[in-house]
């Protein structure tokens, strides 16, 4: 048991080298670097070129720089963005607080919402309420994001004018501003992750309601709802485990859609803000933290999933 | 991922059967219409769309619905049914063109890495890991933003970064099948491994990949649509529905049709594929919803 989780721990820091080293690489390998990017619009001559590059310390060879890039982002420096003045770690921390802040607001609302619906809609499938919520988590799932995001705007801001469509606060201003603003973009990620979760949980309750040991105690006489929480509901919700956390990378990492269409400071907007003015430092830290999140999210979820599922635990055991 | 055990012995002509199974289903019949006339509509709107797309005519800025333009004109004067009925033909030319490829060169190394296994299969399972751990926008769009938009980068960065999820599941799915006996046979007759891999584990890894590949398709149009409507997917004025959505949004409190139609357009399109990949994955026996969504 022990060896797995360190093997698991180790396994994932191996990712997010590799992740780094790609993300690096990549950034070596496109053409042009900072400074004629940050040059390019005066037509710079190649003593300029020269210069800038002294100054900003890119004549050194690749392994050199990007053994202290990942050193600096071990110890929380991400160093100078592309203008060589501001810190990234300022620039990305605010953006990083209000990405958390959307992705907890809407895991809050989407979480417990998707399980209910998945075990209410596996217990009566194909009935009325399974239909409705099936149907519905077909739409939120194919239809994309931005599309979803722009009809709510219209249905809920322009018509009905119940919330704001747009949010207007500033980076920087604390937590709290960003009510009511973010109930929008709340809205629409809960309604998209709750889909994926949703089906997720209801074919795996379909599974355990059918499978032999329900049926033993249904048979010996066990009341209904004491067989689903007592017995069924414990196995049937391990699996979205894994698909909770997915939807928990993807909601710190990914939103850059809807963050875009509702204007909301957070890590996806200056994702692409950085990537359209080749602000590549930025866009390296960007990357570095969201993989890591991405690797940290799962492997959590699979030592979830082990330490939770007795089987698994048993195995690891007896195989030692 | 099991395969059913009718599939390890592949009769021929199983194209039929197996289109049967689908058009039995409802989500089959729906998917499948909405996927075709999507197609039709591609191949014959220049010559329906009773406007020149491109066609601009200040007086009809953001006019409503009239008998002379059914849906109304956009912020340029432009026909909006024309633009419409025109809007998916790139986003199906480019996902119809590199959903195939990627499935073809994800599935090969899948195959290949699932049946050569050891070191070199563990490496590589860490790249593809790293790879997406990248939220894939971050991927596509430092690609098309240095090397341009247009086809010629759309479709090989497309390609490229929707055939790395396919490796994975073209690999477990080899693995399910590698230690049967028939395999074993084939080794045993010393046999290459293009050939064991050509003639006995991909006609049993095709299910999978076939599957894989539709499900792909609708996540690709998802992303190619996204690409256009952030401004990095296809370059006005040709018409395509995420553009046509994002240049309509600023006028939406007071012109919503030019947001409705291509969002008719767009998701129609979506819910066909994602539909037929659905009946597809049922007739053939793969469970869909076991699948992990991202």
């Amino acid at each position: 048991m022990l060896f797995m989780l360190i093997r698991r721990v180790l396994l994932g820091g191996v990712t997010v080298c590799i992740v780094s080293l790609i993300i690096f690489s990549g950034v070596e390998m496109l053409p042009g670097d900072a400074c004629t990017q940050f040059l390019g619009e005066y037509q710079a001559d190649d003593e300029l070129l020269a210069q800038c590059r002294k100054d900003l310390d890119l004549n050194r060879p690749a392994i050199d720089r990007f053994a202290e890039w990942t050193q600096g982002a071990v110890s929380g420096d991400l160093g100078l963005a592309a203008d060589g003045k501001t810190k990234i770690s300022t620039i990305v921390g605010d953006r990083l607080k209000n990405s958390l802040l959307l992705a907890f607001c809407a895991m809050s609302l989407g979480i417990p919402l998707a399980l209910l619906l998945g075990v209410i809609s596996g217990l009566w499938r194909d009935r009325l309420p399974d239909i409705i919520a099936s149907t519905l988590a077909i739409f939120a799932m194919t239809i994309p994001e931005f599309v979803s995001a722009t009809l709510l705007i219209l249905v809920l801001s322009i018509w009905l004018g119940w919330l704001p469509g747009i949010v207007l606060t500033s980076a920087a201003a604390p937590s709290s501003e960003f009510f009511p603003e973010i109930l929008l973009p709340v809205i629409v990620l809960s309604f998209v992750m709750c889909a994926h979760i949703m089906r997720m949980v209801r074919s795996s309750v379909i599974d355990v309601m059918a499978s032999d040991y329900i049926q033993m105690a249904t048979l010996k006489g066990v009341p209904y709802w004491q067989m689903v929480f007592r017995h069924a509901l414990p196995n049937a919700l391990l699996p979205a485990i894994n698909v909770v956390a997915l939807t928990i990378a993807w909601l710190l990492g990914g939103v850059v859609v809807i963050e875009v269409v509702f204007n909301y400071p957070g890590l996806g907007r200056l994702m692409i803000d950085s990537i359209s003015d080749r602000n590549l430092p930025v866009v390296q830290s960007i990357a570095l933290i969201v993989a890591s999140i991405y690797v940290c999210v799962n492997l959590a979820a699979d030592l979830l999933t082990m330490i939770a599922n007795p089987k698994l635990r048993t195995m690891y055991m007896r195989k030692q | 991922m099991t395969l059913s055990s009718a599939s390890y012995q592949q009769e021929k002509g199983r194209l039929v059967p197996v289109m049967k199974d689908i058009l039995a289903r409802p989500s089959g019949r729906i998917g499948l219409t909405l996927v075709f006339l999507h197609i039709l509509l591609a191949l014959l709107s220049p010559s329906i769309a009773p406007y020149d797309y491109k066609l601009q005519n200040s007086a009809l800025m953001l006019s409503p619905p009239s008998t002379e333009h059914w849906l109304g004109a956009d912020h340029l004067g432009r026909d909006i049914l024309s633009r419409t009925l025109m809007g998916g033909r790139e986003a199906l030319l480019v996902t119809g063109i590199a959903t195939p490829l990627a499935v073809m060169w994800g599935g090969f190394i899948g195959i290949l890495f699932g049946l050569v296994g050891g070191r070199v299969d563990e490496v590589l399972m860490r790249v593809v890991d790293a790879f997406l751990s990248l939220p894939w926008i971050l991927k596509m769009l430092v690609l098309i933003v240095t090397f341009g938009t247009g086809i010629g980068v759309l479709i090989p960065t497309l390609t490229f970064f929707y055939g790395i999820p396919v490796i994975r599941v073209a690999r477990a799915a080899t693995h399910d099948i590698i230690a049967r006996d028939f395999v074993w046979a084939a080794k045993a007759r010393g046999h290459s491994r293009i050939s064991i891999i050509w003639r006995e584990l991909l006609p049993n890894v095709l299910d999978t990949l076939m599957v894989e590949g539709a499900m792909r398709w609708s996540w690709m149009l998802l992303a190619f649509s996204s690409l256009s409507f952030l401004g990095f997917g296809v370059s006005p004025p040709t018409p395509d529905w995420g553009l046509m959505i994002s240049d309509a949004r600023g006028f939406m409190s007071f012109a919503p049709w030019g947001v409705i139609a291509p969002v008719i357009g767009l998701s129609t399109l979506i819910i066909g594929i994602n539909l037929s990949a659905d009946a597809l994955a049922k007739a053939l026996g793969i469970d869909r919803a076991q699948k992990a969504p991202m």
